[in-house]
């Protein structure tokens, strides 16, 4: 039940600068997930807002209280890891009890707390056992429990799911979910896995080389990415890029990719009208690329020619992978496209679903 | 191909049972000798079997040696504890709470290891003389600060092992520095334990060189009473060998006792899990 500030925040490890300067704000029950490829620094920005890492320059601020210098056990937050660090010797009952113990609540609150707790989290037949007897799910759930009976303000969380097989994740996946809907407290997710940030945040933070890329909600960040990196990080398979360049005639905004040329429908041209010749990246996602057949209606589409390279039936929808040119890009058309390897075909671009960069700054253009 | 490998490891067991027979012959003579009586003890009989069990010499060395052997129990127990205890806070603090300077200071503790008992003796005599320790309270303080170096190893490398995770997480739960070590690494270290135990428990009581120098008639262990045992005209080999029996009883049964720890905990530092 708090609020969560970075200032300018910056972290070295002595030469190496790790978080080069990361500054935003989570809102108060919110469900933040901070995703990015591994070493871009998410997982130190959540250890420095654990107090587990010094901070180098900048503040961090819980609800309205800065705790740069406040000891971890004193901010008021609890801690998800990512190899759940529970303690070997002890009961699950004493792993979740432990961090009351130390605090010297009462015998019965604490009794309360962790068989509430518990109760939430389905493992009160566990509550005896000792964590080599439990199974990696049950393991999960009593580090969450670990966390739950501190009724902290925040809740971390370090990649808790990736040492989870598959079906095991997207079940755990929907319960962080349910009890972040539950416990209606700030929960602060670090992972790698954009599955994972699409499906659970309330808003992504993504992060890269030490700096926030983007900070939106999901549909915000997979509709709009601010730049290539989220453009391409966001979404699998991920986005198709093209080198081009624009091409004003007149009114009319072309896009020329050497091996194929797409016309920029006339509602969206507005912002490349004075950009004649500017060397920018197309970017189009695979399911905005469609098999004529199949094609939606009332779409501004584009055709393209491609080879097909290699074909992946999925059952529900087929990926296409194609060649044009010097590119390979997917598309994720209709499982009933009858396009098979080292067919010379046609697919259709929908224009109006199409994002421009700038090749230089990596921004996107819109 | 399955006859050839078993007939292989039969004669594999040749060499093997043979050099265990070997290992034991001073086992045996060590048995046969303490349960012969004196008339018997003959350089051309040595190999032979009693006449009879007498457990006469057991009780004459007994005799001797029991006031040397209550002695090397006060000074074995205090020093095995104490350079185990002191050995786990370093290891705590060399592995998992680091200072400046603590990858400089732990292979200059590990250096001790390496100083033969032999090259420290007068300079030993001298400082427990101007300490004013002496006898077996001298004799603890130097097997503890000569076990601290194996000790601290052990258990630095088993702390070593352990996730770092597990701490921050205790860090989390409110538990301070002590706390820690009391609540989770402590419970935990066992396995090393028991190594330290039995590894301190035997070097400190096979000693010889340091009780020999720091201890007088009054408070030798029982290894330099068992030496002291041989009069100088005589040697009654048949006692001496049943007071040998009973100078290695204890770490015998330590390690009997303790023993299958012991390779676990051996193995703790290697193995994760």
């Amino acid at each position: 039940m708090a609020s969560v500030t970075y200032n300018n925040v910056v972290k070295n490890f002595g030469d190496v600068s790790v978080i080069k300067n990361i500054d935003f704000t989570v809102d108060d029950k919110e469900f933040l997930v901070l995703v990015g490829p591994s070493g871009c620094g998410k997982t130190t920005a959540l250890r420095m807002l654990a107090g587990l890492e010094e901070i180098t320059s900048g503040e961090i601020k819980i609800g309205d209280r800065i705790v740069n210098d406040v000891a971890p056990k004193d901010r008021d937050i609890a801690m998800v890891f990512q190899s759940y660090a529970l303690y070997p010797h002890m009961t699950v009952f004493d792993n979740m009890a432990f961090g009351l113990k130390l605090r010297k609540t009462p015998k019965s609150e604490i009794n309360r707390r962790v068989n509430e707790a518990a109760e939430i989290l389905d493992i009160k037949h566990l509550l005896d056992r000792k964590p080599r007897q439990l199974s990696g799910g049950q393991r999960q759930r009593v580090a969450v429990g670990r966390a739950i009976v501190r009724e902290p303000k925040v809740f971390l969380f370090d990649e808790p799911l990736s040492n989870l097989d598959a079906k095991l994740r997207v079940q755990m996946r929907a319960e962080i979910s349910k009890l972040h809907q539950r416990l209606q407290t700030t929960f602060i997710y670090v992972t790698h896995d954009q599955t994972e940030a699409m499906t659970m945040a309330s808003r992504i933070a993504v992060i890269n080389k030490g700096l926030l890329q983007q900070l939106d909600t999901p549909q915000v960040l997979y509709d709009r990415p601010a730049n290539l990196f989220v453009a391409g990080f966001i979404g699998s398979p991920s986005m198709n890029f093209f080198p081009g360049k624009i091409d004003v005639d007149g009114g009319k905004v072309t896009v020329d990719m050497d091996s194929f040329k797409v016309q920029i429908p006339d509602a969206l041209a507005a912002p490349y009208k004075n950009m004649n010749g500017k060397k920018i990246v197309f970017g189009i996602r695979p399911e905005n690329i469609h098999d004529p057949e199949f094609a939606p209606p009332n779409i501004h589409g584009e055709k393209v020619s491609a080879k097909v390279d290699v074909t992946e039936l999925m059952g529900n929808e087929t990926f296409l992978y194609l060649i044009t040119g010097a590119n390979t890009f997917i598309a994720r058309v209709d499982p009933r496209s009858q396009k098979r390897v080292g067919h010379d075909v046609q697919v259709i671009f929908d224009m109006d679903k199409f994002h421009i960069f700038d090749t230089e700054t990596e921004e996107a253009i819109r | 191909m399955r006859f050839n490998l078993r007939v292989g490891k039969y004669w594999l067991y040749i060499p093997l049972v043979l050099m265990a027979v070997f290992y034991l012959l001073p086992m045996y003579v060590m048995l046969a000798t303490g349960f012969k009586s004196f008339a018997e003890i003959d350089l051309k009989t040595m190999w032979n079997l009693p006449k009879g069990i007498a457990f006469d010499n057991y009780v004459e060395a007994w005799k001797n040696l029991s006031p040397s052997l209550k002695n090397s129990f006060l000074m074995v127990i205090p020093a095995t504890l104490i350079s185990s205890a002191l050995g786990s806070l370093n290891g705590f603090v060399l592995a998992k709470w680091k200072f400046k300077g603590a990858d400089f200071i732990f292979p200059f503790i590990l250096f001790g290891m390496f100083i033969p008992y032999q090259s420290i003796m007068i300079p030993l005599v001298q400082f427990m003389r101007s300490v004013g320790l002496g006898g077996i309270p001298g004799l603890i303080l130097a097997h503890i600060i000569y076990g601290i170096p194996i000790t601290t190893l052990t258990f630095r490398n088993y702390y070593a092992s352990l996730p770092h995770e597990l701490l921050e997480a205790a860090k989390m739960d409110g538990a301070d520095m002590l706390g820690i070590y009391r609540h989770i690494l402590l419970p935990i270290s066992l396995p090393s334990f028991v190594v330290v135990l039995i590894w301190q428990f035997t070097s400190a009581w096979n000693d010889f060189l340091f009780a020999v120098i720091l201890t007088g008639n009054e408070d030798w262990p029982i290894t330099v009473a068992l030496n002291n045992m041989a009069g100088s005209q005589i040697i009654a080999w048949n006692v001496q060998m049943a007071g040998s029996l009973l100078a290695a009883l204890p770490t015998l049964l330590v390690y009997i006792f303790l023993g299958r720890f012991f390779l676990r905990g051996l193995l703790a530092g290697s193995l994760k899990g």
